[in-house]
């Protein structure tokens, strides 16, 4: 059992939760993730590693709700536990493992979307801490989705803020301050980490393709167990396959088959629409709601 | 009283109603037709059935006393050399092995050796009698890797010679491939797997899951910082393979190990739990191994109509020959000398059908079976909406990238020797499909024993 030390709400549906694990705080590196499944008939749920505490033993996860599993977790409090808690998994982001010398003379810029500001938050802290300031844009569809601005601003060189509704900050999609920044203002920047919804990497590599920015994505396909046996979370990149949960999550954003990732992740859509009609209605779920023409 | 030449037939549910269902096929013999069936062996002074099991189990001597009607005292017979006899005598492929050797199968069927010891082994769950472990500790600390067959066979004889055994595992439930593989028709999850877990942790073996080593510690870690002063590798052979031809991503194409876990290992084929299945309304499975067998008997159990898509002919059939015998009871359509060349999809990815081409039998091949090879212009289209692709299986390596000083083959196999399951690394044991590649439930407890006794006869000379 996993006990939950903190847990709170960020921003409308999106939530924090710190999380005892003194096995994956004591070797997890940032771009890592961890494989949380709340009860004995819970589902494996893969979430990013948003922070970490050696000392404590504590994780830090970011989630937003999109389906059945991830609204059980919303309901969770502080004292309450998971059954199971497993990682760190994955590869640790590319950035820890270079020469910080050489680190140091790079121009870094992240792009993150959404819940995606939480897995870029300890990349860029990390950076931070190791004298590296890199710039960051933060993209949300509206204020009340923004999270983690204040803890970015902190670690961050230089930030932008921008909504989709421009309800906040600047307005209009995260490609949009990549143009200006680049074309306008002249920046140059030797890498660019996008991490965030798949359409919103999709777009981003395709600018970024354009402008000559090699690219890193970090891929959320479905997931079952995260250490390379089933082979669920597998990807085109390039002329290869890869399995996400061991080769990845991070990936060459040039190369990644995004068309091919996005369908693949719909796959349980309609299964999971009914999972989380069942769970709102409870009992009284029948099948039919009036708008699909029930289960026939 | 038993036909001397006939093994006491055992029952089984009727082949219509349990394609519908996941309870367990065979039903076992009880008390009455286990000391009829006993009274077929002719307890052999030089007992050629032992040498067919990997583990040695003194078989004439537990056959002896299921005759008497000592059932108890027979348990503890196989105690002394299995540590998981319901699951042996389940899923053993007994014909090559125990059973294989038996004397009485020159004329007639040999005796029904896995079935006997799977009804003590049942009795002994049942009864909740307990196995004889070391009186106390002699203080030394041993670390496993993977709660398979081999790790579990490893820690339960360490255990029993007197060491403090920790199991790591990377999931979040214990057993390997009997939990998330063999599906619960053939080997019941509560009844049986989890209940012969439950005696290894009798004999002292305690257990952490979710314990991914290479990523949450390393071996050279567990050594270093947590004292553990020998390791037994037994992580199996997980990772699946893909055949690389075009539409192999499209949504309703599985690797077995995926079909099988969300049903097994999460459930899916129960609606209370949460993980999500993709049942099919007509699957394909490709390929002709035990594997293949599991996952079209479940597509089949969760309504599909399922085919067996395989390229050589019935005779080359890797698969046990009473699970394709089960699987054709149940309906499932074999089609033969077939091999996919596509997989064709719609505009949202997802499957839609099948191209395959027929194939026919030519000279053989470096395995001894004659090499198929396709009749030009024979490609066809079948309609499908489900694929799943069980073309085995090679070990992970998550482990041998981890570990200094631990040296593998070119099919990523860590190197042990049969005898003790040394590795390259002092300290370091392994076995079981890590070693050997995808093979048995018994090869694999063999090679925990052998692990076991390596690490014994190690420790005992530093
Ligand atoms: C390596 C990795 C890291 C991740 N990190 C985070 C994170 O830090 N914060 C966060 O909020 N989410 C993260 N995700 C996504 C998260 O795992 C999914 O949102 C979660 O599995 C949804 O579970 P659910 O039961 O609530 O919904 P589901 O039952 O899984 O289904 C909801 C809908 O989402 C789709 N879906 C299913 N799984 C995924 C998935 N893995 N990614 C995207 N869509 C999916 C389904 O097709 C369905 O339409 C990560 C995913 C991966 C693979
Ligand atoms: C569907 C299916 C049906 C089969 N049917 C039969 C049958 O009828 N009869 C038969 O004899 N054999 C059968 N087999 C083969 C048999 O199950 C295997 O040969 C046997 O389980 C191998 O045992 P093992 O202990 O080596 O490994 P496994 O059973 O694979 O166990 C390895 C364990 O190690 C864990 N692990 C892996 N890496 C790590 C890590 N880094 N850290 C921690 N833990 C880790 C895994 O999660 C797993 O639990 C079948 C296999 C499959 C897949
Ligand atoms: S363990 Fe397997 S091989 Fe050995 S006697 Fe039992 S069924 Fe036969
Ligand atoms: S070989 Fe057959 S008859 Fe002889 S002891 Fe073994 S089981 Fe009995
Ligand atoms: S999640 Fe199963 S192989 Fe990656």
């Amino acid at each position: 059992m996993y006990k939950i030390l903190k847990a709170e709400e960020l921003a409308d549906k999106i939530y924090l939760m710190d999380v005892h694990a003194p096995r994956v705080a004591s070797h997890c590196q940032p771009g890592q993730f961890v494989i949380v499944k709340l009860d004995d008939k819970g589902e494996r749920i893969p979430l990013t590693i948003c922070d970490y505490d050696r000392e404590a033993g504590t994780i830090t996860i970011v989630f937003q709700i999109v389906g059945a599993s991830t609204e059980k977790f919303a309901g969770l409090k502080a004292g309450d536990t998971f059954r199971d808690f497993t990682g760190p998994l994955g590869c640790a982001s590319e950035l820890v493992e270079e020469d910080l010398e050489s680190l140091k003379k790079k121009k870094i810029l992240f792009v993150a979307g959404g819940v995606g500001a939480a897995p870029v938050y300890p990349q860029v802290k990390w950076l931070h801490n190791h004298g590296v300031d890199a710039d960051v844009i933060i993209g949300s569809k509206t204020q009340n989705m923004l999270i983690l601005e204040k803890e970015m601003e902190a670690v961050a060189g230089n930030l932008y803020v921008t909504t989709d509704d421009g309800s906040y900050g600047r307005s209009g999609m995260v490609t949009k301050v990549i143009e200006e920044l680049v074309k306008e203002k002249g920046n140059q920047y030797d890498v660019c980490i996008a991490i965030g919804p798949m359409i919103m990497m999709k777009f981003v590599c395709l600018l970024t393709k354009e402008l000559n920015i090699p690219t890193v994505v970090s891929m959320n396909p479905i997931m079952v167990d995260g250490t390379g046996m089933c082979g669920a979370c597998r990807l085109q990149v390039g002329d290869e396959i890869k399995f996400a949960c061991v080769d990845g999550p991070e990936f060459d954003g040039h190369l990644v088959d995004f068309n091919q990732a996005m369908k693949r992740s719909q796959m349980y859509k309609t299964l999971e629409g009914r999972a989380m009609l069942k769970l709102q209605e409870g009992d009284t779920h029948h099948g039919g709601c009036g708008n699909c023409g029930g289960e026939d | 009283m038993a036909d001397m030449l006939k093994k006491v037939p055992v029952r089984e549910q009727d082949p219509q109603v349990r394609a519908t269902n996941f309870e367990e096929v065979c039903l076992g013999y009880n008390q009455e037709e286990a000391m009829d069936e006993a009274t077929r062996c002719i307890n052999c002074k030089n007992a050629k059935c032992i040498e067919g099991c990997p583990v040695s189990i003194n078989i004439p001597a537990f056959i002896h006393e299921v005759k008497e009607g000592n059932i108890e005292e027979a348990y503890h017979v196989i105690g002394k050399s299995s540590a998981l006899p319901a699951v042996c005598g389940r899923v053993c492929p007994q014909e090559s092995q125990c059973e294989g050797k038996c004397i009485r199968g020159i004329k007639g069927e040999p005796v029904s050796i896995g079935k006997l010891e799977r009804f003590v082994a049942d009795y002994a769950l049942e009864h909740d009698i307990k196995p004889t472990g070391a009186e106390s500790t002699n203080g030394h600390k041993i670390a496993v890797i993977g709660s398979g067959p081999s790790g579990l066979t490893c820690a339960g004889d360490l255990a029993k010679l007197g060491y403090e055994v920790t199991v790591f595992e990377a999931l979040h439930e214990l057993g390997g491939v009997l939990v998330y593989g063999i599906p619960e028709f053939r080997l019941p999850k509560q009844k049986v797997v989890a209940k012969e877990i439950e005696k290894v942790k009798e004999l002292g073996v305690k257990f952490e899951t979710n314990v991914v080593i290479g990523k949450s510690t390393t071996i050279d870690q567990l050594m270093e910082e947590e004292d553990f002063e020998a390791v037994f590798i037994g992580s199996g052979a997980g990772l699946p393979m893909f055949m690389g031809i075009p539409g192999e991503n499209g949504n309703g194409v599985f690797s077995a190990n995926e079909y099988l876990t969300r049903s097994n290992l999460m459930k899916a084929f129960d609606d209370s739990y949460d993980t999500p299945i993709v049942a099919g309304k007509k699957v394909a499975v490709v390929g002709g191994g035990n594997v293949a067998m599991d996952a079209a008997r479940t597509a089949k159990r969760l309504g599909a109509e399922v085919h067996v898509v395989y390229r050589r002919s019935e005779a080359e059939l890797p698969a046990r020959v009473e699970e394709v015998h089960h699987a054709k009871e149940e309906g499932i359509i074999f089609d033969l000398l077939t091999n996919p060349k596509e997989i064709l999809v719609d505009e949202n990815d997802a499957v839609k059908g099948m191209k395959v081409v027929k194939m026919e039998l030519g000279e053989p091949d470096a395995s001894g079976r004659r090499r198929p090879v396709e009749i030009a212009g024979s490609e066809y289209e079948i309609e499908l909406d489900t694929v799943i692709m069980s073309l085995g299986t090679s070990p992970n390596p998550l482990i041998s990238s981890t570990t200094k000083g631990l040296d593998i083959n070119n099919r990523k196999c860590i190197i042990a020797t049969e005898e003790d399951g040394k590795t390259s690394k002092a300290a370091v044991y392994a076995g079981g499909d890590a070693v050997t590649g995808a093979a048995t439930v018994i090869l694999a407890m063999g090679a925990g024993k052998a692990g076991a006794k390596g690490i014994h006869e190690y420790l005992s000379n530093k």
